[in-house]
């Protein structure tokens, strides 16, 4: 095994291609799921409105790791690190700078894309394992590097910081729990039609092609590391503004809240929604939010066993994830209509 | 106890006839989560994860409630133990304690486990005005009756322990160098702190600080580091398996200083025997429970009672493992506080009463170690015992300390 | 200078343990060219076989060699019932697959054998090796088999038929299909080799930190980030690279002042991806060409 040798490989694309009208849902749908979102929260408990915010807050997280992975092909393990940064940014400018909460959002998403962006430079030059290593060690290192000592004045160090949780402004006549609910859904809402927008535009041609064939893109002209570094800086923004929204929702930030195991379960997000379909980001949230829950009901001992073996049904089942049941259930629906 | 349980059990049989027969009978107080025949109860722990380690606590504590049920329950009511998972994450314990208290309404949430878990929820809890009660977490900060009145710790906190063997080596061993190795957490932190206060005007004893973090794989480089400073003290502020590792270690390396390990990792069975009984002779360190795998504990009444427990409800717990004495521990306690309430069962009265404890001794606690607690004494352990090991087993030396901290 | 020298041999000390997990994951990257990120608990896995097997009064060496077979054949089985079904889905649902493994292999270890460590025993003793305190005979055993493993691997790739087949089938499955190679059954065994070299890894790293379910998640990242160093597709550099990461994050820890204590795992990855940066393919790896 020579190092001088070189290999020649055709490499099929680790992520397929996803055509951009297959990346959305369809507009009736789409109003038909956003009118039960907007009424839902007035039948349930409180503890149910806060389980759905954490679920479009880690949807969004989700959705960002889609326009990276989805959109431009490129692959992280490091999306919590990003997360961190964004909670911490707002927990910080909350509780140090008595900064008002919905402003802490968009510092906490420009810091993240700052980050994402300088990150995405030197991860040009590494694709495949090589890029997921480097973000892994991103991950690890984040809980690391928010309890340095000398940070510790801000961060409050291994101990975490305590947020104060907003009421609803103007004196409206709502908890706290469903006032976060509308505000994280105006939020997502705007990030997920953002979003869509982003991919139908040049810039996000311009992922699909660097996704779909690297080399071919380059050749007609799309400036490859430019878009790369862009898709990895839109990507960290968007996990940062989820990051800040946890803080404000979680009313807590501590290293072991973004650990290396955060990265995962976004990373499972992704896959159980389906790599490339954006809606889909909401219902991978929805998994890493109630399937463990479902996991220990089964066995408080073997809940880990238990977690796994539903994640290996559902992957076996639909290796394409949630696109791949909404496409099922689009041509059913058509084969009815045509009947 | 089981004397007490049985005649609480008839008192309460008793009370229920007379209360059938005459309404204007005992005044009954409750807030959600209690009823004439139940009691819910709220826990978290994490089962899966990183800490999973910590899932036994959960396992020994529902076992014992099941005993307590088998047993007629408490005044009469059975209790029902709900345990969630965390996976030690912050914003899953908030997740978990609101379901606990918004969905299955629980009268109050019991020994959660971890300080970041716990701080994410305090704020909640005391804001909806539910007990949490015996957080299992040295830290502190648990006890601040003042701006917490809804919180309150059980174990000696991390501080305490710290101090006390500042005291120690102050007064053995005042010209020592010392070395610590510490976990880069909060648990590691804490204790770091009490050592330095205790030290007071003589921090400079420390020669050399090292932090790791459990994601290390072998804590050898710090060991190494720490031997080269010359030290002759080693404090090892370590969780079990570093523990194990950098007693063994240390003896590899021919590094002869008298070694301190914290008390969450003094466990004969998990710890030392692992590390090899012959690298061990002369480790010190303190303690409040009896350690179920020590020999010396073996024909002592308390334990007794625990071996009989772990024989006939939860035969699969390993003995050797001190989470279980912990757990056993922590669920006689509130068991005592439940049986104390009597019919009142409001949370205020849950925390009254949790504020009241007198000498209480639950069965694994060192003879000599008592609970107590008032309105402005939310520690309810406070007490430790020095010890050295020696053969197989720790001797305990020197008296009970209370490692009180003054405010 | 004496400290320098200590940290040096520490970190080679240690390193012999990443160098021993590099070469798992170096086994199953040339068998399905991708990580697993099971393999460290499978690893774990296995050693609590071969530990039971013992507590049964199996004598050491038969419960190794036993070990060995039964984590060969297991890793055959897990590749046939859970990982050839998904051959045609994409790869991250492969990766998925993977931590649902991680997630199953670890619990059940935790309920079988618990939570509390366990002393695992060496057949090499743990005496001063070579009047040297700082490496002990067993860490010195341990790098001898590290490199009988290496040695063993670099003939079995470059001079068995069924090693340049492995080699062809993770590279080019197609052309490698087209030559005769049974591809899917070269994955199985891959698989079941990688497996076995693990349980190997694991016998090895045991005596030092202590065998318990979590035992290889520190471990894993660090093997992960040896083998890369190295280059994937190169034995000698996995080992190599773990050695190096080995040395690295010691004399990070103890030199670099401020933060060097608390940060040494992160400074040596930052390291690490500085290295990638420049050689995109590792130290020894093969540089890769894509062609259009």
């Amino acid at each position: 095994m020579s190092a001088a040798a070189e290999d020649t490989v055709t490499e099929a694309p680790a992520v397929e291609a996803v055509p951009k009208r297959a990346m959305t849902l369809g507009t009736g749908t789409s109003l038909v799921i956003l009118a039960a979102l907007l009424v839902t929260p007035v039948f349930v408990k409180n503890f149910v409105v806060f389980q759905m915010t954490m679920v479009m807050i880690y949807g969004i997280a989700v959705l960002a790791l889609n326009i990276l992975t989805g959109g431009s092909g490129q692959f992280s393990l490091g999306q919590s690190a990003f997360y961190a940064l964004g909670a911490y940014t707002s927990a910080v400018l909350m509780e140090n700078f008595n900064v008002n909460y919905a402003l802490t959002l968009p510092i906490a998403g420009l810091v993240s894309f700052g980050a994402g962006y300088l990150f995405g430079k030197p991860a040009l030059r590494l694709s495949g394992i090589y890029l997921a290593l480097a973000t892994f060690a991103l991950a690890v290192a984040m809980p690391q590097l928010l309890k340095l000592h000398f940070l510790e004045h801000w961060t409050g160090g291994v101990q975490g910081l305590t947020v104060m949780k907003p009421d609803a402004p103007f004196g409206l006549p709502i908890g706290q729990d469903k006032w976060l609910y509308y505000f994280t859904l105006v939020i997502a809402l705007a990030i997920y039609i953002g979003s869509i927008n982003l991919l139908r535009s040049r810039s996000g041609r311009a992922f699909m092609s660097i996704r779909d064939n690297e080399i071919a893109a380059s050749a007609m002209g799309v400036d490859v590391a430019q878009y790369k570094t862009l898709a990895f800086g839109v990507s960290a923004g968007i996990t940062g503004i989820a990051g800040g929204l946890s803080a404000i929702v979680v009313a807590f930030v501590a290293p072991d809240s973004y650990t290396i195991n955060l990265a995962i379960a976004l990373f499972l997000g992704m896959v159980v929604g389906g790599v490339g379909w954006l809606p889909g980001s909401f219902v991978g949230a929805a998994f890493i939010i109630f399937v463990p829950n479902i996991a220990e009901s089964i066995s408080k001992g073997l809940s880990g066993a238990v977690f796994g073996v539903l994640l290996f049904l559902v992957i076996f089942l639909v290796p394409h994830g949630a696109r791949q049941v909404a496409m099922l259930a689009q041509q059913m629906l058509g084969n009815l209509r045509k009947n | 106890m089981l004397a007490t349980l049985r005649t609480a059990a008839i008192s309460a049989a008793v009370g229920a006839f007379l209360c059938t027969s005459g309404p204007a009978f005992a005044q009954k107080k409750y807030d959600t989560g209690a009823t004439d025949t139940e009691i819910k109860i709220g826990h978290i722990v994490p089962y899966s994860g990183p800490a999973s380690a910590y899932g036994v606590i959960g396992k020994t504590e529902e076992a014992y409630f099941r005993m307590i049920n088998e047993n007629g329950g408490i005044n009469g009511r059975k209790i029902k133990f709900i345990s969630y998972d965390d996976a030690y994450s912050p914003p899953k314990a908030v997740e978990q304690v609101r379901r606990l208290v918004e969905s299955d309404e629980v009268l109050l949430v019991f020994n959660a486990l971890g300080t970041p878990s716990n701080t994410a929820i305090q704020k909640y809890l005391n804001a909806k005005k539910v007990p949490q009660l015996f957080v299992a977490t040295g830290a502190t900060k648990w006890n601040d009756p003042k701006h917490f009145p809804w919180t309150i710790g059980w174990q000696p906190s991390y501080q305490s322990e710290g101090r006390i063997y500042a005291k120690f080596l102050m007064k053995e061993k005042p010209d020592a160098k010392v070395a610590v190795l510490y976990q880069n957490d909060d648990f590691g932190k804490d204790y770091l702190k009490g050592l330095k206060d205790g030290l007071e005007g003589k921090a400079s004893m420390i020669a050399a600080e090292a932090s790791y973090e459990v994601s290390e794989p072998t804590i050898d480089s710090h060991v190494v580091k720490l031997k080269a400073s010359g030290a002759n003290v080693l404090i090892s502020i370590t969780t079990p398996k570093f523990a194990a590792q950098t007693i063994k270690k240390a003896a590899e390396i021919d590094w002869k200083a008298l070694q301190i390990v914290a008390n969450v990792s003094a466990s004969v069975g998990s710890v030392l025997n692992p590390a090899g009984f012959e690298n061990a002779q002369g480790l010190l360190s303190a303690a409040y429970a009896k350690d179920a795998s020590d020999p010396q504990w073996q024909s002592d009444p308390g334990m007794q009672k625990f071996f009989a427990f772990l024989d006939k409800y939860y035969p699969e717990g390993d003995r050797l493992n001190s989470s279980v004495v912990y757990g056993y521990g922590a669920a006689q306690t509130l068991a005592k506080i439940l049986e104390m309430c009597g019919d009142d069962l409001t949370r205020a009265n849950i925390m009254k009463q949790a504020a009241n404890l007198k000498d209480f001794t639950p069965d694994t606690l060192l003879p000599g170690v008592k609970i107590n607690t008032s309105a402005t004494d939310f520690a309810p352990i406070e007490q430790l015992q020095m010890m050295r090991f020696s053969g197989e087993k720790w001797d305990l030396f020197g008296e009970v300390i209370s490692g009180e901290l003054s405010h | 200078m004496e400290l320098f020298t200590n940290q040096v041999l520490a970190g080679i000390a240690t390193g012999a343990i990443y160098a021993c997990m590099a070469l798992a994951v170096v086994m199953i990257y040339q068998a399905i060219d991708h990580l697993n990120f099971a393999q460290g608990e499978m690893a774990m896995f296995s050693t609590f076989i071969s530990w039971q097997l013992m507590q049964w009064g199996v004598p050491y060496w038969w419960s190794f060699i036993l070990t060995l077979a039964i984590s060969f054949a297991g890793g055959i089985l897990i590749e046939r019932l859970l990982f050839k079904p998904l051959a045609k889905a994409p790869v991250l649902t492969n990766v998925a697959g993977f931590i649902a493994l991680f997630a199953i292999v670890n619990s059940v270890a935790g309920l079988i054998w618990d939570f509390t460590i366990k002393q695992y025993p060496t057949p090499f003793g743990s005496a001063p090796f070579l009047g040297s305190q700082l490496i002990s005979t067993h860490q010195a055993g341990m790098i001898g088999v590290t490199l009988l493993m290496l040695v063993g691997l670099y003939l079995f790739f470059q001079f068995t038929r069924i090693g340049l087949a492995m080699r062809a089938a993770a590279a080019l499955p197609e052309s490698a299909r087209l030559v005769g190679v049974n591809t899917s059954w070269m994955i199985a065994l891959g698989w079941g080799m990688a497996s076995a070299i693990g349980a190997v890894a694991g016998i090895l790293i045991a005596p030092v930190v202590f065998l318990e379910p979590n035992m290889m998640g520190g471990v894993l990242v660090y093997g992960f980030a040896a083998a890369v160093l190295g280059g994937l597709s190169s034995p000698l550099g996995a080992v190599i690279g773990g050695f190096l990461v080995g040395v690295f994050e010691n004399l990070a820890g103890t030199y670099i002042p401020g933060v060097g204590n608390e940060l040494k795992l992160p400074i040596a990855l930052a390291l690490i991806i500085t290295v990638l940066v420049f050689k995109p393919a590792g130290l020894f790896g093969r540089a890769i060409v894509k062609r259009v």
